[in-house]
């Protein structure tokens, strides 16, 4: 077994919507090649925090956060820092499918073709290695000229997963990535986090705490803006060391 | 996994190597820039449309409004031979068309927005919304034309003689109903300038009154209210800010409506009181004189009239959008 | 209960519901009178001669081919000055418009220009353009027509982008797009069918325009495709045919009234079409 290598890590996060104080003094640190699970009651801050790791919060007005997010050891919340070649290596899924309206292919290549230029044989050899990734190069090889919107709920999202494992990020941030979802699409997805992970590190916000339990390693649980409690999945949810986590995974609570 | 996308695996992996030096990321930060900037650009040239429009029909008056000052608000000149003007005959033939089609609009539109809000039928709403829709995209000129060689001749066969014999005699308001039955004239171009502004008034009404909450119609439909007396205490109070941006909206679209009138009105700068005689209005005047004005005057006069209806439509249109604005920021107050 | 004050309640009602019914057959009733007289006037006039002759002198034969060509230039340069500049401000205003004075500034004078009178239009590119070249041209219509369309485009442009979720946005945003490719990759992509459908009604809305052509491109007897002469275009020479006392111009006039309201009325229904058949939705 390897060293523990801690891939990105949060000093002292805060974070506001003007005057609206989402996050405070989060602490954070979560490891290389591993799934780190964020749970808590809705508006706790998790998807806020999530959005930290690639700024998107910056696409609208009168967001500002205060600490740090080292990447490697890098701040990423840096004024220098690159935004766009940031979310290069931090892919995000979302909670909703969001096929671009292009065809599977062109949406698989968008990404890619953003940082890097491959020859055609080599792009198309991209787009299968991606989707057999993301599980659905079968179900879609025949129809890549189509329109992703033409796919079902379950496949936009494998789609949306294949199209950021594409881009090569080296951190794949989940944001409720089945909330939208029927249950077999979910086990779907829940197996591809298993697969994705041996080559990147994921973070996952989910609102369900067996997914949570299922999938990560390592999980934490928020309130009110506030890291409550962060550990490895195996404890916090057979032993968590505060009440107010163990109100919560035993659902006296939220 | 099978040996070719290993392959695969192993050429990508080695592009990304290379990728990661170039200084790909300064070129999209200055695009990214120059896109905004453009973007920009394009929104401020609409501002700068704005004041050029302002600035050159001002420039443009200049010798007018030095020769004449105030009163060519005031005078009835209209005299190209003696190089004397005044705009007191297009300024009255605009407001008194605009005043006619308003009169006549306005319930009208009230009605057919009520009719498509609260009455019909729901696989009638549609095709009914693009007829009135229709009726506003037919061309100003067409109004026109249809007006002087068919509406105009079966108005004073018709209802001109009518009206001249039954309402001109009437005290107060009769003088304005008299003269020859002539088809053409100042009453005929308000008739149809509110033809072309009811699809306009109508459309903003009908919008407004949707944005009424179901709950509060409901809750008068409740007590047993009637669908009119729902709308008269309920749409219309609720809606009322939005009802007047609309009737400003078709305000101010009749003022500036140029051809239609033209056909229609009889392009005299006589001044008369009876609405039944030819007149003028300034988008009139301007279609029919100015491609063959003469003389420095002549010409900066006929800009100033476009000043001035520029100025009228400038004032009526921005009060009919802080209206509607008004409204839609207290129907964002309620949700 | 009062059964008399019931009774006139009931009877106001019935008496405005019906006035509302017969407003709305009242707005019907001019749109068929209109159309009916077009076709019958219309129809007669039209004949293969009035594409291909040019406006003839009056009491002798001719068409309107000369007009069609200039009033189909006229509208292309139009919307193709008019298009780029309304979709990069409607881009500005739905994309870039959160914070500062300029949005709103733009979004409420560009809510006026959409109705401001067309014939000051044409006033202003006369000052600007028509005296500063020497003479009336087919550009100075273009210019004057693409400013009618820039206020349509920017309108329909935003409107279309707003309804873009902007959940499409950050999904691009989150592979490292730059904003640029953002909206013009995605945004704009979703939006198309409405912005197509925007740049259609501004279309449809120019090639009715007469106003803003009369001191722009002024009128030409002649048929010429050189954009810098006097250019003859529908609308003028319907104006100018049917105030004349000629009897053979005013056959003409209405023929050319029919083409006009035609593509105009089509313009606008496709328009519509396209614009119900995919507005984007996610």
């Amino acid at each position: 077994m390897t060293a523990k290598k801690t891939k990105l890590e949060v000093k002292n996060l805060n974070f506001y919507y003007g005057s609206f104080h989402a996050l405070k003094g989060v602490n954070l640190e979560i490891e290389a090649k591993k799934v780190t699970a964020f749970i808590g009651p809705s508006g706790c801050g998790k998807s806020t925090l999530l959005r930290t790791f690639n700024r998107m919060f910056e696409l609208y007005p009168g967001m500002r956060s205060e600490g740090e997010i080292l990447l490697d050891g890098n701040n990423i919340l840096g004024r220098d820092v690159d935004v766009n070649q940031l979310r290069a290596k931090v892919g995000m899924v979302f909670q909703k499918p969001t096929p671009f309206p292009m065809s599977i292919y062109d949406n698989i290549t968008f990404g890619v073709k953003l940082y890097e230029k491959l020859s055609k044989a080599d792009m198309d050899d991209r787009v299968e290695w991606a989707l057999r990734k993301a599980a659905l190069w079968e179900e879609v090889k025949d129809k890549l000229r189509q329109s992703g919107n033409s796919l079902s709920g379950g496949q936009q999202q494998r789609l949306c997963i294949a199209r950021a494992v594409a881009a090569k990020p080296e951190v794949l941030l989940l944001d409720e990535p089945t909330s939208a979802l029927d249950p077999i699409s979910t086990a779907h997805i829940e197996e591809l986090i298993h697969e994705l992970k041996q080559d990147y590190t994921i973070a996952i916000v989910t609102h369900n705490m067996q997914q949570a339990a299922r999938v990560s390693d390592y999980t934490a649980y928020m309130y009110l803006g506030e890291m409550v409690e962060f550990g490895a999945t195996d404890d916090i949810f057979t032993a968590p060391k505060k009440k107010a986590t163990e109100d919560y995974i035993t659902g006296k609570f939220g | 996994m099978p040996p070719s996308m290993d392959q695969a695996r192993l050429r990508t992996e080695q592009s990304m190597q290379k990728y990661r030096n170039t200084p790909n990321h300064q070129r999209q930060r200055l695009l990214d820039a120059a896109f905004k900037n453009l973007t920009r650009a394009a929104a401020f040239l609409v501002l700068a449309l704005l004041l050029g429009i302002l600035l050159s029909l001002l420039v443009g008056a200049m010798p007018s409004i030095q020769a004449f000052g105030w009163s060519f608000l005031t005078s009835s000149d209209w005299d190209p031979v003696a190089e004397k003007f005044g705009a007191l005959v297009p300024i009255f033939g605009t407001l008194a068309t605009a005043t006619i089609a308003l009169l006549i609009g306005v319930p009208v539109s009230f009605g057919i927005a009520l009719f498509l809000t609260e009455l019909c039928p729901v696989w009638l709403k549609r095709p009914l919304g693009i007829a009135i829709e229709l009726l506003a995209g037919i061309p100003s000129i067409i109004y026109g034309i249809w007006g002087l060689f068919v509406f105009a001749p079966f108005f004073s066969d018709h209802i001109q003689p009518w009206m001249i014999d039954n309402i001109g005699p009437l005290p107060g308001i009769g003088f304005l109903f008299q003269g020859a039955p002539l088809g053409i004239g100042v009453f005929t171009a308000g008739l149809i300038l509110a033809i072309m502004v009811i699809p306009f008034i109508a459309s903003v009404m009908r919008d407004v009154f949707e944005v009424v909450p179901a709950m509060l119609k409901e809750s008068a439909y409740g007590l047993g209210s009637t669908t009119w007396e729902v709308v008269r205490h309920v749409v219309l109070p609720y809606t009322k800010t939005g009802v007047v941006g609309g009737i400003m909206l078709g305000l101010g679209r009749a003022l500036g409506e140029t051809m239609a009138v033209t056909f229609v009105i009889g392009n005299t700068a006589l001044f008369s009181t009876s609405l039944f005689d030819p007149g003028n209005s300034i988008a009139s005047a301007l279609a029919n004189e100015f491609a063959e004005a003469h003389g420095e005057l002549y010409l900066a006069s006929l800009i100033e009239l476009g000043l001035i209806l520029f100025f009228i439509t400038f004032v009526v249109l921005a009060c009919s959008k802080l209206l509607l604005l008004r409204l839609k920021r207290q129907e964002g107050r309620q949700h | 209960m009062n059964t008399s004050i019931y009774r006139r309640r009931r009877f106001t009602n019935a008496f405005n519901m019906t006035a509302s019914m017969l407003t709305m057959a009242f707005g019907l009733f001019w749109l068929a009178w209109i159309l009916y007289t077009l076709l019958a006037y219309g129809l007669s006039g039209i004949s293969a001669d009035v594409f291909t002759q040019i406006t003839p002198p009056p009491g002798s034969a001719g068409g309107l081919a000369n007009a069609i060509y200039g009033s189909l230039l006229m509208t292309l340069f139009g919307t193709l000055i008019g298009t780029p500049v309304g979709i990069l401000a409607g881009i500005y205003l739905a994309e870039y418009g959160e914070r500062g004075w300029l949005a709103p500034a733009t979004r409420f004078i560009n809510d006026i220009l959409l109705s401001a009178p067309s014939i000051v239009i044409g006033l202003f590119i006369y000052e600007v353009y028509v005296i500063s070249v020497g003479h009336f041209s087919g550009w100075a219509g273009s210019l004057a027509l693409s400013l009618i369309v820039i206020p349509v485009v920017i309108r329909t442009t935003e409107n279309m982008l707003r309804l873009v979720p902007n959940s499409l946005r950050e999904a691009a945003a989150a592979l490292g797009a730059p904003r640029w490719k953002v909206i013009m990759y995605v945004t704009l992509r979703s939006a198309k069918a409405g912005v197509i459908t925007g740049m259609l009604l501004a279309v449809a809305r120019i090639s009715g325009e007469t106003a803003p052509l009369l001191f722009t491109a002024l009128n030409n007897q002649f048929m010429t495709l050189d954009m810098n002469q006097p250019m003859a275009n529908l609308p003028v020479v319907i104006f100018q045919f049917a105030m004349s006392p000629y009897e053979d111009w005013h056959t003409l006039a209405w023929a050319g009234a029919l083409l006009i309201t035609f593509s105009v009325l089509s313009l606008n229904i496709i328009a519509r079409w396209l614009g119900s058949q995919k507005t984007p939705s996610h």
